[in-house]
């Protein structure tokens, strides 16, 4: 029951772009249309999973026994990075169909502020592996879920006669303002 | 005279906030009062400052393979500093702003000025791009966050500004939609009147 409370907190009610406003450079950026951004949003659900197992294991196992929790920052980043490195080679060897479709986005992670957010959260609310496993497996969901739904909205916004000012990232901006005002509904949904 | 122009082309014409868009997790999260913006944006500056000065002084000793890692782990020395400093001396403003402290490291615009700049130019060119964009995000997120206080609770920076007469606030300035459209609205502003001067 606990891992459903954290299913639904993250890809609903918390929803990692709309509500924390984490990963919202690839929001913005990789939302043109609805195949590229599932194909983005697969990659961040493997990688954002597995980070999260790893991040937890380095935090639990190196980190604490040796007092060296100040470090977390730089340890988590080198961890994302390395991790993203490794995703990339073993994905080239073992499916390389998936690596090209895949393989463009996984470059673009490392810095996508929704991995480390999702580490430093996993520190911050206390959770172990299963539970960090599930978090970061529903905040995955969750990002692709709002990079879906923006990626549709945005295909029909190419017809739309849209003041010159607001056209590109400003009209993108507005829109995921009202989509997160629905997202807002959700709230209540579990108790967090 | 090209120090100055390295200075101002952050503030105006290349913001990184309202003009380059990176940077935008920041930007939206903390901007729900005009201190947060300031903090935010001096916390940037000191990072964005020590890593242009540090990277622009190894720049020539970094194997250009492995750049990108020797940079993030020069960045994230400095914004663990920033933290930590952040946690002794204004400890309300660092649990307001939360992981957003951290999470400077994977800020696009401190990674993009190495990247771009730093590893370019001499120290000097890189301390005045340095400020010059940390002070046009800094900018861009104190003017957002005034504009979410005024409207979401009738004070800047803490003082009374529309309560007194009676002003009905508008809550959902500080709720996460808020952030987006008010960004949004406050992008397409600086189109239009940037459009119109030039």
């Amino acid at each position: 029951m606990e891992l459903f409370t954290i299913f639904i907190g993250a890809v609903l009610v918390n929803n990692f772009v709309l509500a924390r406003f984490l990963g919202i450079c690839p929001f913005l950026g990789q939302s043109r249309n609805v195949g590229m951004a599932v194909g983005m949003g697969m990659s961040v659900i493997f990688v954002m999973t597995l980070a999260s197992v790893a991040t937890n294991l380095v935090y639990g196992f190196i980190l604490v026994p040796l007092e060296l929790e100040y470090l977390v920052t730089v340890s988590f980043i080198l961890v994302i990075a390395a991790l993203v490195q490794l995703v990339d080679i073993v994905l080239q060897k073992v499916l390389p169909a998936l690596h090209r479709t895949m393989g463009i986005y996984l470059v673009l992670i490392t810095t996508n502020c929704a991995i480390l957010g999702l580490a430093l959260l996993n520190v911050v609310k206390n959770y172990n592996l299963v539970e960090s496993l599930v978090f970061g497996l529903s905040a995955g969901i969750g990002f692709t879920l709002a990079l879906a739904i923006m990626a549709g909205i945005r295909e029909r916004l190419e017809l739309a006669d849209i003041p010159k000012p607001l056209r590109g990232f400003p009209i993108t901006l507005i829109l995921a303002g009202l989509l997160s005002i629905a997202f807002m509904g959700f709230s209540g949904l579990v108790k967090l | 005279m090209s120090l100055w122009k390295e200075f101002n082309k952050g503030i105006i014409k290349e913001n990184p906030v309202l003009r380059l868009v990176l940077g935008m997790c920041p930007t939206l999260a903390v901007t729900t009062r005009a201190i947060n913006g300031v903090a935010m944006g001096c916390a940037v500056i000191f990072v964005l400052l020590g890593s242009n000065i540090v990277i622009s002084l190894i720049r020539k000793v970094i194997p250009t393979k492995v750049r990108i890692p020797v940079f993030i782990v020069v960045i994230a020395s400095f914004v663990t500093t920033v933290d930590l400093l952040m946690a002794g001396f204004f400890f309300e403003l660092h649990k307001v702003l939360g992981i957003f402290i951290p999470l400077i490291v994977v800020n696009c615009i401190i990674l993009g000025r190495a990247e771009a700049f730093a590893s370019k130019h001499s120290i000097l060119d890189s301390v005045f791009d340095a400020l010059g964009m940390g002070i046009g995000f800094t900018l861009a997120l104190t003017v957002l966050g005034s504009v979410r206080e005024i409207l979401g609770n009738g004070t800047i920076f803490g003082f009374d500004l529309l309560m007194s007469v009676g002003y009905q606030k508008f809550i959902i300035m500080l709720l996460p939609p808020g952030g987006f459209i008010a960004l949004g609205l406050m992008m397409g502003l600086m189109n239009k009147l940037t459009k119109e001067t030039s």
